[in-house]
């Protein structure tokens, strides 16, 4: 693979509406390119060098097709996806097939979001239609060219598996040999695109198949590059000292008497921070990383720990019931009727408080980033979700030019959400300009963990009324949290309030507008202003749907319990599709009755103290929902409290499936992370720290405690969704309501402890 | 100055003797399959082998390894695939692929003593190697796959 160098325009970009672009198609020096262009083509074709046209994927004289990836490669093998999406309407061989990862160069940026950004599970959905429309162009280009060369009528043509045919003579002609005949030429509009006709479903050729995922090779055999794997020649090396609180220290002295006696010392950099992403970092820089790591614990640094140094999780948690508990608090994110005259009004009233503690990332590869400046330019080598965001980030912090910094992108050691977050390029780029020469920046693990922009902590408070006859009347949910995406300071990734009350930061409560028809329903979202602070959070895959559904799935097994009903036609029931559910309701009772068919719920007989649970969610938007359901089979000692889950039974219909082993392997992730975050991550946060430092205290699933997974795929030829995150949200609750029908405890915090299992079985 | 023996051959590396291994291979020699992941072998992504058995190599110092023959992901198959890395193809296991190249090399210390591992005797060997992705049905499926195949190949 190879790293592209590009200036990148001003930063951050407006979105781009595609139908104002023409669609280019020329020959280059490199071969053809295919690519929409924002300016007048005939201008394009008569100075491509100047122009720079934005390709999509070029195709060069040996019939090697690459594909320009504008997504963060980081295991859901999107690279893999979209070139997959190309080629089939490309007509291309896949053994032809590459990938070339791109930078913070706005020409790549997503068609439907503007801006370069992974995230979401939006990538198929966002760019099935562009890649497609893309491939498509090229083919109609290419049967032109090839006919032409072969004297035959393009009409009489088709292509197929990198040739074009002429199926009256037999007569063939490769891709390879159009391309080195240099002919092929054609401008595309924007109208004749968009008329483009797509192959339907049942013309796929390679839509639909398990195809081996292009990235996979280069990760088995230690070729892979990540940014770590970065190398600048006579680069130095950083580790960060980070503070002894996670956000609002203040560095007053730095003694570096002990630093100087270590072989390869460089300097101490203390960060003036002027994006405000750190707070209180020096970095210690030497020629290795172990000696930076020796120098850094060598170093004397006092700090000021500035105004959060008291703050632990239940500091956080008080505020938010001081929150939730005005009425003045928040704003709504949905009011359907009157859920509080509705509850008033209610035969039976439940009440549940739903906690989720703070989570980290840990994505395997720790935060790292390299860093120089060459004639006039900066770079910056790292794996990032958010290449946009994130080059403009570390012009901030230089004082510079946005176009002057290119990010040059790398496969991710782990994405997460973890590095849609900037703060890892500005280590690297101070310390690169204090001392004048390249910096490769890792954070040691331990920084890495400290430093999370974590999950938040989060509050939610349901009260929910049934009347006399079991049925939901009124659901009232408020969630308070930190708001991670509103930290971001884009104004297009929040969403207006229903009550006018101003943006609110809807990544903080997606899900919880369900698809279950309740006549009162009402969601309002509350800021935590101390956690946004103290705690600086992030987007942890799977972000709000991760904590709504915990909310929403556990209150309704709770609510169909004390209707007396069973909890999965309880569930049926309000997946009645009606009004604005229409069709996604029934989508969602469809999973749901997969998972709960295939898990044996209520038809085998179990061991005792066990039981199964259901969930069923729509992650991660309502308007980008996957429909994912799983059952959760349990056994509980009752003397301890310990519980093991033996069997997680998922279903996930997420409309057309472009690679369907691909999937299945993010669902076999996604679900495991959803019982990890469910039963074994917490980061504690006391005087204003996250108490988490390795992985012996911060304890990730390992393969010994692995459940029995059984994964069944639902494909409706509906448009793409996403699958990397919607498992995540939906194991949780599932093991909290097993755990329920297995001994008839009710947990309501995240992680799921013993202790709590065995308190909640007394009362 | 410290002789090392890596992947059949002899360099001769400027260092400390208790540079931790891990730095030397990858930012010294060069070689980045072999990854940082916690230095403090909590998660085996950096793992080598030392004569054929599987070390954790950012525990594991210049002084350590010399006179004794490293290899890394890079010399596994001397030359040609190994079987693991063929069956880890097969079974498409990386997603991020970051602990991949540890997983396959502390697999191969398995398979080396061990030609027909049970379920539980791969979860033993391999549960200090952790993945975030968590590819670890794949990654016993591989073994699995890869150790059936290193039987027919040996005629076993």
């Amino acid at each position: 693979m190879t790293h592209i160098t590009r200036t990148p325009e001003k930063l951050p970009e407006k979105r781009i509406d595609l139908d104002r672009r023409n669609f280019l198609i020329g020959s280059t020096a490199a071969g053809l390119a295919f690519g929409y262009v924002a300016h007048g083509i005939s201008e394009a074709l008569a100075a491509p060098a100047k122009f720079a046209p934005t390709a999509w994927y070029s195709i060069a004289p040996d019939g090697k097709v690459t594909v320009m990836v504008g997504k963060a490669e980081m295991g859901q093998h999107v690279s893999s996806t979209m070139a997959q999406i190309v080629a089939e309407e490309l007509e291309a061989d896949w053994r032809t097939m590459n990938i070339e990862l791109v930078g913070n160069d706005p020409k790549y940026n997503d068609p439907v979001l503007g801006a370069l950004i992974t995230g979401g599970s939006w990538s198929t959905r966002m760019n099935f239609d562009a890649m497609s429309r893309a491939g498509a162009a090229g083919r109609l280009t290419l049967i032109e060219a090839g006919a032409a060369m072969m004297g035959v009528p393009a009409s009489e043509c088709r292509a197929s598996n990198g040739q074009v045919i002429h199926g009256k003579t037999g007569k063939k002609v490769s891709y390879a040999k159009i391309v080195a005949d240099g002919k092929a030429s054609k401008v595309w509009t924007p109208d004749e695109l968009k008329a483009l006709k797509l192959k339907t479903p049942d013309q796929y050729v390679l839509v639909g198949q398990s195809v081996p995922q292009l990235d996979i090779p280069p990760k088995t055999n230690g070729t892979a590059k990540y940014g770590i794997d970065a190398m600048a020649p006579g680069m130095l090396y950083g580790k960060p000292v980070v503070p002894p609180v996670r956000y609002g220290a203040k560095v007053t002295a730095v003694d570096d008497q002990a630093a100087k006696k270590v072989p390869g010392f460089v300097k101490a950099v203390t960060l003036d921070d002027k994006t405000g992403t750190t707070s209180g970092w020096v970095v210690a820089v030497a020629n290795s990383y172990p000696a930076a790591k020796q120098a850094a614990e060598a170093l004397k640094i006092s700090y000021d720990k500035g105004p959060y140094a008291n703050v632990s999780d239940q500091t956080l948690i008080d505020e938010a019931k001081r929150l939730q508990q005005s009425a003045e608090s928040g704003q709504l994110f949905v009011k359907n009727g009157d859920a509080a005259g509705a509850i008033g009004g209610a035969a039976k009233v439940l009440e549940g408080e739903y906690f989720t503690s703070i989570d980290i990332h840990a994505p395997l590869e720790p935060m790292n980033a390299t860093a120089y400046e060459k004639d006039g330019v900066w770079h910056v080598h790292t794996g990032n979700q958010f290449a946009s965001r994130t080059g403009g980030i570390a012009a901030a912090a230089l004082g510079v030019d946005p176009k002057t910094v290119v990010l040059h992108q790398y496969f991710l050691g782990g994405g997460f959400g973890r590095r849609l977050d900037a703060d890892m390029v500005i280590p690297a780029v101070l310390a690169a300009k204090s001392i004048g020469k390249p910096v490769k920046l890792i954070y040691a693990r331990e920084d890495d963990m400290a430093m999370d922009f974590t999950r938040p902590l989060t509050y939610q408070k349901v009260k929910a009324g049934l009347d006399a006859n079991g049925n939901l009347v009124g659901f009232a949910h408020d969630v308070v949290s930190a708001w991670p995406t509103a930290r971001w300071g884009i104004p297009e990734f929040l969403t207006p309030a229903v009550d006018k009350k101003g943006p609110l930061d809807s990544f903080t409560v997606n899900g919880a507008d369900f698809w279950y028809t309740v006549p009162n329903h009402q969601v309002r979202a509350i800021l935590n202003e101390l956690a946004q602070k103290a705690t600086p959070s992030g987007q942890l895959r799977s972000v709000a749907p991760g904590w709504t559904f915990w909310a929403v799935e556990s209150m309704m097994d709770e609510l169909a319990h004390a209707a007396g009903k069973d909890p999965v036609d309880f569930r049926l029931a309000l997946l009645d599709g009606a009004g604005d559910n229409k069709v996604g309701a029934k989508k969602l009772a469809n999973a749901l009755r997969t998972a709960v068919g295939r898990s044996g719920y209520g038809a085998v007989s179990l061991p005792k103290n066990s039981g199964i649970g259901i969930a069923c969610v729509s992650a991660q938007e309502r308007a980008t929902a996957t429909w994912t359901a799983c059952a959760a089979q349990v056994e509980v000692d009752p003397k301890t409290g310990e519980f093991q889950v033996k069997r997680l039974t998922l279903a996930m219909d997420l409309g057309t499936v472009v690679n369907p082993d691909g999937v299945k392997a993010q669902i076999e992730g996604s679900t495991l992370w959803g019982m990890s975050l469910a039963l074994f991550e917490k980061a504690p946060l006391d005087k204003g720290a996250l108490q988490v430092s390795n992985f012996n205290d911060y304890t990730p699933l390992r393969m010994s405690q692995m459940p029995d997974l059984d994964i069944s795929i639902i494909a409706n030829n509906d448009p793409p969704s996403g699958c990397g995150e919607p498992a995540v949200t939906v194991v949780a609750p599932a093991i909290a309501n097993a755990i329920y029908n297995a001994v008839g405890a009710r947990v309501r915090s995240l992680p799921i402890t013993a202790e709590a299992v065995k308190a909640a079985m007394k009362t | 100055m410290i002789t090392l023996l890596i992947n059949g051959q002899s360099r001769q590396v400027d260092t400390a003797d208790d540079t931790p291994l891990l730095w030397i291979i990858r930012e010294q020699l060069q070689m980045t399959g072999t990854k940082f992941g916690c230095g403090a072998g909590l998660c085996g992504a950096c793992t080598v082998h030392l004569d054929g058995v599987a070390v954790r190599s950012c525990q594991t110092s210049a002084k350590q390894a010399a006179g004794k023959r490293i290899t890394t992901i890079e010399g596994l198959g001397g030359g040609k695939p190994h079987a693991l890395q063929v069956a880890w193809e097969a079974e498409q296991v990386p997603q991020c692929g970051y602990c991949q190249s540890g997983q396959i090399m502390q697999a191969a210390s398995l398979l080396a003593k061990n030609p027909d591992p049970t379920k539980q005797e791969i979860v033993d060997h391999m549960d200090g190697n952790l993945c975030r992705c968590m590819t670890y049905g794949r990654i016993q499926r591989a073994i699995v796959r890869a150790a059936a195949d290193m039987r027919a190949k040996s005629g076993a």
